[in-house]
């Protein structure tokens, strides 16, 4: 069973039922599920969870749609790990990565989609569609294919490459506008009007599709032993995600599974060429002006975000900040990340970590706190990105010699075992690299 | 001039269910102004209190945000189409 009520309108309160329905008729404001949290208050239990799959369908009773066999290829439960190393370079104390890289397709949009196609089918739509900057294209055609699905994806022309290898694969549609995200999204938005019996799962179902990021934060808080983090950094395209994070932190509380009532901070991370929500925060306004995008993170590259008024105002009552980063401070974060934790992020993740990295300079990200970035793409997919800076650091010739010659580490943090044959007590290793900086 | 406004699914119940309906009028204003007068419950929908667009209302004048342009004072031409459209996104 499931726990929903119905839908209603984030702004008026307007009632509606649960189908296929995104705005108020009445004042276009996004609909929002509505649970019984009385009821799963006293049903959801700790150890409920923790007997389910290692899925984001271990919190189904929280999700908005209740089906024995989901869409799913296997989404969530990605790894949180504690991340020292960057931690002791940005002068912060406890610091986690939500490392949703590892997810199906690579991003964290596995969550939604698999959230959104599944009541999809519920309601009986047999086309999946989305506009999408890439992530979610991946996504929507992967979980199509598993469940049978036309699936028909509307990306702007200039995607990176491999964004797009990786939609087409899956053998749906794959239509390339010639345009920015905001005019894909506005095509999309008309054409739902026009194709009732299409799924466009950030469109018309997109009420559903929304709550899978609450995901983000239910898996943060089991993974930290049912204890809500400080402080989280979550990038900010549409704003919907941030949001939901802030959501679920709160149903946790709202349902017993939190036993203090959590206080997170929630701080946004957008890019310098696309930051219409950082720019509203730092002139204290309410006014989302529109932007234009130009920026190495095109999965962020929206200019007319549609909940960025309400990722604004959850960072303004949660005591976070917003803090834009330039293209050549993504890669740094990209590089930093990927250096001193071992993941390889994407340029949305370079964006998490470039402005993670701003804030705790700035004091705002304080070093007492607890802290959990949010890394929600693979690098894979924006390779283009770095293949100026990032190559090989020699080229040799297949020679001892060359290799000497070529390739110099430090003596003193090679380490290893000791050599065969060699006396017990002797030396550990054979002579330092020629050339080593010891 | 006469512009072609594009309505959304939510409103056509406005307009008797015709997807798009013919406006006069000079500015993307005096269209929206138009278009509650030909199919009165139009103005209620669009604008807030104090009479800007609501928060999630797009318009859109020939695929363009009219707020690119100079928004409720954007001047039209004859045969260009205004679409509305409800605020959505994701990524």
């Amino acid at each position: 069973m499931d726990f929903v009520t119905g839908l209603r309108c984030r702004e008026c309160a307007r009632p509606y039922p649960a189908e296929a329905l995104h705005v108020c008729d009445y004042c276009f404001g996004p609909l929002e599920v509505a649970y019984d949290y009385e009821a799963l208050r006293s049903s959801v239990t700790r150890q409920q969870i923790a007997a389910g799959p290692h899925t984001i369908w271990r919190y189904a009773p929280l999700l908005p749609v209740s089906d024995p066999e989901p869409i799913d290829l296997g989404t969530g439960w990605t790894p949180l790990v504690r991340a020292d190393r960057l931690a002791a370079e940005l002068g912060l104390g406890e610091l986690w990565i939500k490392n949703d890289t590892a997810n199906p397709t690579g991003s964290f949009k596995d969550r939604v989609v698999s959230v959104a196609l599944t009541k999809a089918r519920q309601l009986g739509f047999k086309v999946a569609a989305c506009a999408s900057t890439g992530n979610l294209a991946n996504s929507v055609a992967a979980h199509a294919a598993r469940a049978g699905m036309v699936s028909v994806v509307f990306i702007p022309r200039d995607l990176e490459v491999a964004k797009i290898v990786t939609t087409a694969v899956y053998g749906g549609h794959v239509v390339a506008v010639e345009g920015t995200y905001d005019d894909v999204n506005r095509l999309c938005a008309e054409l739902t009007s026009e194709l009732p019996s299409w799924a466009f799962v950030n469109v018309n179902v997109r009420t559903y599709y929304a709550e899978g990021s609450k995901t983000l934060a239910f898996e943060v808080a089991e993974q930290l032993g049912w204890e809500a983090p400080d402080h989280v950094i979550v990038p900010v395209g549409s704003g919907s995600q941030l949001t939901k994070i802030a959501k679920g932190f709160a149903e946790l509380h709202a349902v017993g599974l939190l036993d203090e009532e959590p206080h997170v901070r929630v701080s946004g991370a957008q890019a310098v060429g696309c930051s219409p929500v950082a720019t509203a925060f730092a002139e204290g306004t309410d006014a989302i002006r529109p932007v234009k995008p130009h920026t190495i993170a095109k999965s962020l590259a929206i200019g007319n975000p549609a909940d960025g008024w309400y990722a604004l105002e959850t960072v303004r009552r949660s005591g976070g900040a917003f803090a834009a980063v330039t293209d050549d401070e993504i890669l740094d974060g990209i590089r930093l990340l990927a250096r001193t934790e071992g993941i390889f992020a994407e340029t949305a993740g370079g964006v998490t970590i470039a402005t993670l990295a701003k804030l705790a300079a700035a004091g705002v990200v304080r070093r007492d706190e607890r802290v959990v970035a949010y890394v929600t793409g693979h690098g894979l997919k924006t390779v283009e990105a770095l293949v100026d800076t990032a190559g090989p650091t020699a080229t040799i010739a297949p020679t001892l010699e060359a290799f000497h010659e070529a390739v110099a580490i430090d003596a003193t943090v090679q380490g290893g075992p000791a050599p065969r044959g060699t006396v017990a007590g002797g030396p550990a290793s054979g002579s330092p690299v020629p050339g080593g900086r010891s | 001039m006469s512009v072609t406004v594009r309505v959304p699914a939510q409103l056509r119940t406005l307009t008797g269910g015709e997807a798009q309906v013919a406006v006069e009028g000079s500015t993307v204003g005096e269209v929206l102004k138009g278009l509650e007068a030909a199919h009165p419950g139009f103005g209620d929908r669009l604008f807030d209190e104090s009479g800007s667009l609501r928060r999630f209302v797009n318009v859109f004048l020939a695929d363009e945000d009219v707020r690119f342009l100079d928004g409720l004072d954007t001047l039209v031409t004859d045969g260009q189409t205004l679409s509305i459209v409800p605020a959505v996104a994701g990524g």
